[in-house]
């Protein structure tokens, strides 16, 4: 999905905050996460040392990624998987779309891969004609829906449990017992088991690339991915390259971070390597693996100060803990990657043009970089956005014309007592009450709050005429 | 120390309490001169150049940053009331680390500027005493001040010390108020739909008082407050620290 043709980012904006079940659904998953997380790191006391070596890892295979990239694909190939480029989303699309069609399929069973909707899969799978059936619980939810995912881990986390019994009554035979949990899993886990055993290809994506064995490895919750990668005759996975790390050992410490930043966990339920098809002996696995490595902007990013983006490894702390996200949710920043990394990384993918808002949209509280397990600095990643958006012209709105007109002001100091002198005297006149309840400019400001009066002449002229008499005593 | 002998501190009164809240630079200054600080006011000043900072200008915030620096290297502290304003002279050397000339100034400059409640314990290790005030507050800690420059302990200890003051915890004290200097102006809605939650925590502690350590967070969570006919009065924490807990808060008239 990309950020065209949608209405602007503060229709979505306020419609996600006229919407109060979306904000229950917000609160009670990523409210869920914060604790966890929270109760995780508690009982973790090497959080910050593990931190600083996940950093070093992505970053040493950042500097080194021509020579992991052929490392991975030379131990990929003798594992018998078959290694393919992609320049861009839509020369991965159409490797995936041509595979499926060389195998024949009619049905293909995907696991969860946000890759995947970044490279607009679900829908080129539609084109061809393809029947796609989601495993992962959360992603046959929003299947159902007709949506997109909202978080990158909990893809349906804007839906509530009884949305949820809403959907699957309308498409489960027999419908589950809306009341129950369990019984909504286990019905999906019926009508799910189905179409595994029956798909002619399975699609996943990849948590880790592991160069030195070229094996790729998932994590999942559900075992799904298993089922969706090894009853089916052929297994494509599609992976951003800067999933590669040096070796298993590595994708182990990374590991500790992912699950306890995302979930709270100490391990997901299922930790699966994949490495090359089926060989003679193995009691299963796919006849075929096709491991297709997909670029879409990231070598770019190497060479300019997102570079740091492309440690990220999709944990979703940095939306769990994100004010703005927490309020608006995941469809209103328009593109495949929501809240502070989202923000981010739209606009290598999307363009600044098309999703300058979102840098904007963010109160630089720090927060996020607080939490993320690989120290992405992501307010100043969304900086660096805001002074391109800037340098490139595109900020012509009246806030940013005040902030230019108040810098020439600021710019003078004498010029700048009069200006402030004068703008407090009439601040006072109009909040004779000490509150100003609306006033043109700042109606942002007072549509919603109240705004505190100037209490009395400025500091600065004050200062002077005290100090003054204290000279002249 | 004695007053003749202490650090000579250029003060940084930062253009939001110029214009709105002087009392906070008046607080402040006493506080300083009485840890035995020598307390000046650089003429030359008026913003740390945030809005252009955060606007991604950095053509402005370059000057500005520069106009500051001429101002107050001079000093062996620049100090503000602000952890916003501290945070962003903190972020100078970024801003002008290119420039052979500027980007030293900006790097010593950044390294002796402080905000004024961490500066008072961590640098001057004075715990002010002899205040009382019989009243409950809650504390919230502004995003910049504690993400970026670690103000956390230090107003809790200098609070401990205010006689007959009671602090209760604010459920989310980290989490930010949704001011965000152009952020609340820009995106208004997203702002209220913020610091209404936060009102609403801080209504919660049933505490009389809200203080926290930057008046742009102060007037967004007192603005609030008071549109939502709450009864809880606000003020910069240096204000209670000078004994000024018994005048008007933010918003009250004069
Ligand atoms: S930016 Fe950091 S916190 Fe956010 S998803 Fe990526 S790794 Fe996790």
């Amino acid at each position: 999905m990309t950020v065209a043709d949608q209405p602007s980012f503060k229709a979505r904006a306020d419609a996600a905050l006229a919407d109060r079940t979306l904000k229950t659904a917000i609160e009670r998953t990523t409210g869920t996460a914060e604790r966890k997380r929270a109760a995780a790191l508690s009982t973790f006391p090497e959080f910050e040392a593990a931190r600083s070596r996940g950093k070093a890892i992505k970053d040493h295979v950042i500097a080194n990624l021509d020579h992991y990239l052929e490392t991975f694909e030379r131990n990929a190939v003798a594992s018998g998987a078959r290694v393919h480029w992609a320049a861009t989303d839509e020369e991965a699309r159409d490797i995936v779309v041509r595979l499926c069609i060389e195998a024949g399929a009619k049905r293909v069973t995907r696991s969860k891969s946000m890759l995947g909707e970044e490279i607009g899969l679900p829908q080129a799978l539609a084109d061809a004609g393809i029947e796609r059936v989601e495993t992962d619980l959360a992603e046959h939810i929003i299947q159902l829906a007709g949506e997109h995912p909202s978080h990158i881990i909990w893809p349906a986390m804007h839906r509530t449990r009884e949305q949820v019994a809403e959907l699957f009554k309308a498409d489960h035979v027999p419908a589950p017992d809306a009341e129950d949990p369990a019984s909504m899993v286990q019905s999906a886990r019926r009508v799910l088991r189905e179409k595994f055993l029956s798909a002619d290809v399975g699609i996943s994506g990849a948590n880790f690339l592991i160069a030195d064995t070229g094996a790729t490895c998932t994590v999942t919750n559900e075992g799904n991915a298993e089922l969706t990668t090894t009853p089916p005759r052929v297994h494509i996975v599609t992976a951003g390259i800067e999933k590669l790390v040096p070796s298993t050992a590595h994708a182990f410490a990374l590991l500790r971070l992912l699950v306890r930043s995302a979930t709270g966990g100490e391990l997901t339920q299922y930790t699966t390597f994949h490495c090359g098809p089926k060989r003679s002996g193995d009691a299963d696995g796919p006849e075929e693996m096709h491991i297709v490595l997909v670029d879409n902007g990231r070598s770019t990013m190497i060479a300019d100060e997102f570079r740091e983006m492309l440690r990220c490894i999709r944990c979703g702390a940095c939306m769990n803990h994100c004010v703005v996200y927490r309020q608006i949710g995941g469809h209103a920043y328009g593109g495949t990657y929501p809240g502070p990394m989202g923000a981010a990384l739209t606009p290598v993918l999307d363009g600044l043009a098309r999703s300058r808002d979102l840098a904007f949209a963010c109160t630089m509280n720090g927060r996020c970089a607080e939490v993320c397990p690989v120290k992405i600095p992501l307010p100043t990643l969304l900086r660096a956005w805001r002074v391109r958006s800037w340098n490139d012209g595109l900020e012509k709105g009246v806030a940013s014309a005040a902030v230019g007109a108040w810098a020439a002001v600021a710019r003078r100091p004498g010029l700048y007592r009069l200006v402030s002198g004068a703008g407090v005297g009439i601040l006072r006149l109009i909040g004779t009450t000490g509150w100003i309840k609306s006033l043109p400019f700042v109606g942002g400001w007072t549509k919603y709050r109240d705004l505190p009066a100037p209490s009395g002449g400025t500091f600065m002229a004050r200062y002077k005429a005290e100090r003054g008499k204290e000279a002249a005593k | 120390m004695s007053p003749a002998s202490g650090p000579r501190v250029g003060l940084f009164v930062t253009c939001l309490v110029d214009a709105m809240r002087p009392q906070i630079a008046f607080a402040t200054l006493h506080l300083l001169e009485e840890a035995g600080c020598i307390v000046e006011v650089p003429q030359k000043q008026t913003c740390c150049g945030q809005p252009a900072w955060n606007s991604g200008d950095n053509r402005d915030a370059a000057a500005l940053a520069r106009q500051v620096i001429a101002a107050f290297e001079p000093y062996d502290y620049l100090v503000a009331p602000s952890g916003s304003c501290a945070g962003t002279i903190a972020h100078y050397p970024e801003l002008l680390g290119e420039d052979p000339v500027w980007g030293p100034r900006a790097s010593a400059l950044a390294a002796k500027t402080h905000e004024v409640l961490s500066f008072l314990v961590d640098v001057l290790g004075h715990v002010p005493t002899g205040q009382r005030l019989e009243a409950s507050a809650t504390y919230h800690d502004s995003c910049s001040g504690l993400r970026e420059l670690g103000v956390h302990d230090q107003p809790r200890r200098l609070l401990a010390a205010v006689d007959g003051l009671e602090l209760r915890p604010l459920e989310g004290d980290n989490v930010c108020c949704g001011f965000g200097g152009t952020f609340c102006i820009k995106y208004p809605a997203i702002s209220n739909a913020i610091v209404g939650e936060k009102a609403a925590a801080i209504e919660a502690t049933g505490a009389d008082l809200l203080l926290a350590g930057d008046l742009g967070c102060l007037m967004n969570m007192a603005g609030k407050l008071n549109r939502n006919g709450s009864k809880v009065r606000c003020f910069h924490t240096v204000e209670i620290l000078a004994g000024g807990g018994d005048g008007p808060a933010i918003g009250e008239p004069q």
